[in-house]
């Protein structure tokens, strides 16, 4: 639709640590979908699909994965150099996300590479977010992204317009859609103090929220471990370990400084 | 013959998932370096799953990878209820199964014909092929978008599916929806998929010849075409095969470290072996369904095929197995009707492996649990690890045969780009293993 009146956005894709799935939900959005966002956009960069690689400056520079690497910063600064609009797409992106789950652990490396753990190559620190690096503008929280919340924002971007994340629990969700409380089925569930805005589609599916979106503003975590014992049946420890999932550079404790532009 | 100085030096090869570098260097014809590096970054999933519930593994690993996600949720819940000692119901089974077809088609329509396909039509990529083969290129959009959803209806979602839990599942599809499922299988996917195939015929003749015998790992079913069981075997390039217990996995994996790579090298009888399609269609070509075997005809396949460009090939015959064999489950499953079964629970604990052969090939993920279910530590050895060794044999035997036919510097690399392809590495995945020492506690 009248896509000839404006140039098309150069849009590039990046990634960093991480398990490249927000980028596999990109291809799941389909045809129609797909072949409309090339109407408005062109894609400039995207190695995981493209060998073209130029170093033009970009409109939006979309950013899957966590900075761990101090060795990644340069790549980082020169993308945030050519970018008019960074966004941090995806959990590890934004917050660290699952990259995060042993920040809290030193014996990592050791655990997993055993006495190779020393090799210059496998250098590696706390997973931390994309803004820890550089300044990112927008974000697309969740593992993986929703990818009709990924269009929404593009979209938004496109016109101008900031878009908006949700601030509420992922509970307000569940209540909407009608979904029967994890915590009334003998489970537990972080949607309490989960960021909402992905359609709650775990606890439909059976299955706990981990708060893969991140926290709301504000979470009340000590509450959170009492209502994962009193009313969720975990043991203390587990209740205390519990956020670790996805939301570990977001709890009190977070050695690492997590994303703050959510 | 060429003397000319020739230096190929690809960083972060593209159109594969995960980071690979390619670094080749002749002078005076003579091979100077030739290697493929591994410089993913390292991201420690055995060390993160310690400490945690045996409910929440399995969710953990599937994000080592958003390709294989499916798989390695399903080796997971296989490794953690091997355990646990939790027998799963036989319904359970075939719905893994189901969903290890919807995988297998979801990834290798990705993989032939946005990864691989350009390099056969002489484009950088899938985009410029929107304008110059529109038809074909909405065709596979709507293929790939069909895989998402047949596994999503299984999984609850491919991308780190919500549904597949240890013990079985959280939530079933309905009865509707897998007669649903069948009808649109036959009736909106069969026709695209037939006519991709007709365009992937004209394109075959493009694959490059080269030809390396080595060793072929993959599960093995006497039963089925092994995908999501069976046992492991190998088979040799005299043909000679031989089976190991998926508890032996270390016995025939034998990793070791080597300072090109974050992931560690494998090793079984020879000096490397191949996982993936065409290692599956050597070891277990009598287990396809027939219409496969004649889609491998058509494509001039046939065992023992040793050219590693042909893994792509083979995935197409894979499609299509993957295809007729879904039909036979859900027509099983509609027959039987759906069984509402809650999860399975834990008899005991301790040590347990699982395999399954995700799209890249054979994955093993091995676990530890204490009394309370908490994770001790875990290990998982990648497909694509395991093919590490076998593409730097290649790259040894491929370059000097690429000097002897006078390539230049650019055709050199895109050779070289196009076996890495061929493989259709899934690198992020691969750097992840283990030295196994359990700590004692």
């Amino acid at each position: 639709m009248n896509s000839a009146a404006r140039p098309k956005a150069k849009v590039a894709f990046f990634d960093f640590t991480s398990c490249e799935g927000c980028q596999i939900e990109l291809t799941n959005l389909g045809a129609t979908v797909f072949t409309g966002l090339l109407d408005h956009i062109e894609f400039v960069e995207f190695r995981e699909v493209m060998k073209e690689q130029s170093k033009e400056p970009i409109d939006i520079a979309f950013i899957e994965g966590s900075f761990t690497r101090e060795s990644d910063r340069k790549r980082l600064e020169e993308i945030r150099a050519r970018a008019k609009i960074v966004v941090a797409y995806g959990a590890c992106a934004v917050t660290g996300g699952i990259n995060a789950l042993k920040n809290h652990t030193s014996d990592y490396s050791r655990f997993v590479y055993g006495k190779d753990s020393e090799m210059s190559h496998l250098e590696s620190q706390k997973a931390q977010p994309i803004s820890a690096a550089i300044p990112v503008d927008y974000v697309v929280p969740g593992c993986p992204i929703d990818k009709n919340e990924f269009a929404y924002i593009v979209s938004h971007l496109l016109h101008g317009k900031a878009p908006v994340i949700p601030n509420h629990p992922v509970c307000v969700e569940c209540k909407a859609r009608e979904t029967i409380c994890r915590y009334h089925q003998s489970d537990y569930c972080l949607g309490l103090v989960a960021r909402a805005g992905c359609g709650a589609p775990c606890p439909a599916d059976g299955i706990p929220c981990e708060a893969c979106r991140g926290f709301i503003d504000q979470p009340n975590e000590a509450a959170l471990a009492k209502v994962l014992v009193s009313k969720g049946g975990l043991s203390e420890r587990r209740a205390q370990e519990k956020s670790r999932m996805f939301t570990a550079n977001l709890r009190e404790d977070s050695q690492v400084q997590a994303g703050e532009n959510i | 013959m060429s003397s000319c100085d020739i230096h190929v030096n690809v960083h972060h090869l593209t159109r594969v998932e995960g980071h690979g570098n390619i670094l080749v260097d002749i002078k005076k014809g003579t091979v100077e370096r030739c290697e493929w590096q591994v410089p993913e970054a390292p991201r420690f999933f055995e060390a993160m799953v310690r400490g945690r519930h045996y409910t929440e593994v399995s969710r953990i690993v599937s994000r080592i990878c958003g390709i294989c996600s499916v798989g390695h949720t399903l080796a997971s819940v296989k490794a953690t209820e091997n355990a646990l000692g939790m027998q799963v119901s036989s319904q359970t089974n075939k719905m893994r199964a189901l969903l290890k077809h919807a995988e297998n088609f979801d990834s290798h329509i990705v993989h032939v014909f946005f990864l691989a396909t350009p390099d056969l039509l002489g484009a950088p990529s899938v985009f410029p092929l929107v304008a110059t083969h529109g038809e074909v290129i909405t065709k596979a959009l709507k293929l790939k978008r069909f895989g998402h959803e047949w596994g999503s209806l299984i999984a609850g979602r491919t991308t780190h599916p919500t549904r597949v839990v240890a013990g079985g599942f959280s939530e079933l599809p309905s009865l509707e929806d897998c007669k649903n499922l069948k009808a649109r299988i036959l009736d909106e996917m069969s026709p695209d998929l037939n006519a991709m195939l007709d365009v992937a015929l004209t394109l075959a003749p493009k694959f490059p010849k080269f030809s390396r015998p080595t060793e072929y790992m993959s599960l093995h079913s006497d039963q089925e075409y092994g995908l999501y069981d069976g046992v492991v075997q190998t088979v040799m390039p005299n043909g000679e095969k031989e089976r190991y217990p998926i508890a032996d996995y270390r016995r025939c994996t034998n990793e070791y470290v080597n300072a090109r790579s974050t992931a560690k090298y494998t090793k079984n009888k020879m000096e490397s072996y191949m996982a993936g399609a065409l290692a599956r269609f050597n070891n277990n070509y009598e287990q396809l369904h027939p219409e496969a075997k004649k889609a491998a005809d058509k494509l001039g396949l046939k065992p023992l095929c040793t050219n590693p460009y042909l893994n792509s090939a083979v995935q197409l015959v894979e499609i299509v197995h993957s295809v007729h064999e879904s039909i036979r489950i859900l027509d099983d499953i509609i027959r039987e009707g759906i069984r509402e079964e809650a999860p399975v629970k834990p008899m005991r604990h301790g040590e347990g492996n699982g395999a399954v052969e995700v799209p890249r090939g054979i994955l093993f993920h091995h676990y530890k649990y204490d009394s309370d279910y908490l994770c001790l530590g875990g290990d998982c050895i990648i497909p694509t690890n395991q093919n590490h060794a076998n593409i730097q044999l290649d790259f040894e035997k491929l370059v000097p045969e690429l000097i002897q036919q006078d390539k230049n510097e650019k055709e050199m690399e895109l050779a070289l780009e196009m076996l890495v392809r061929a493989y259709d590495p899934c690198i992020s995945c691969s750097t992840h293993y283990l030295n196994v020492e359990f700590k004692r506690s």
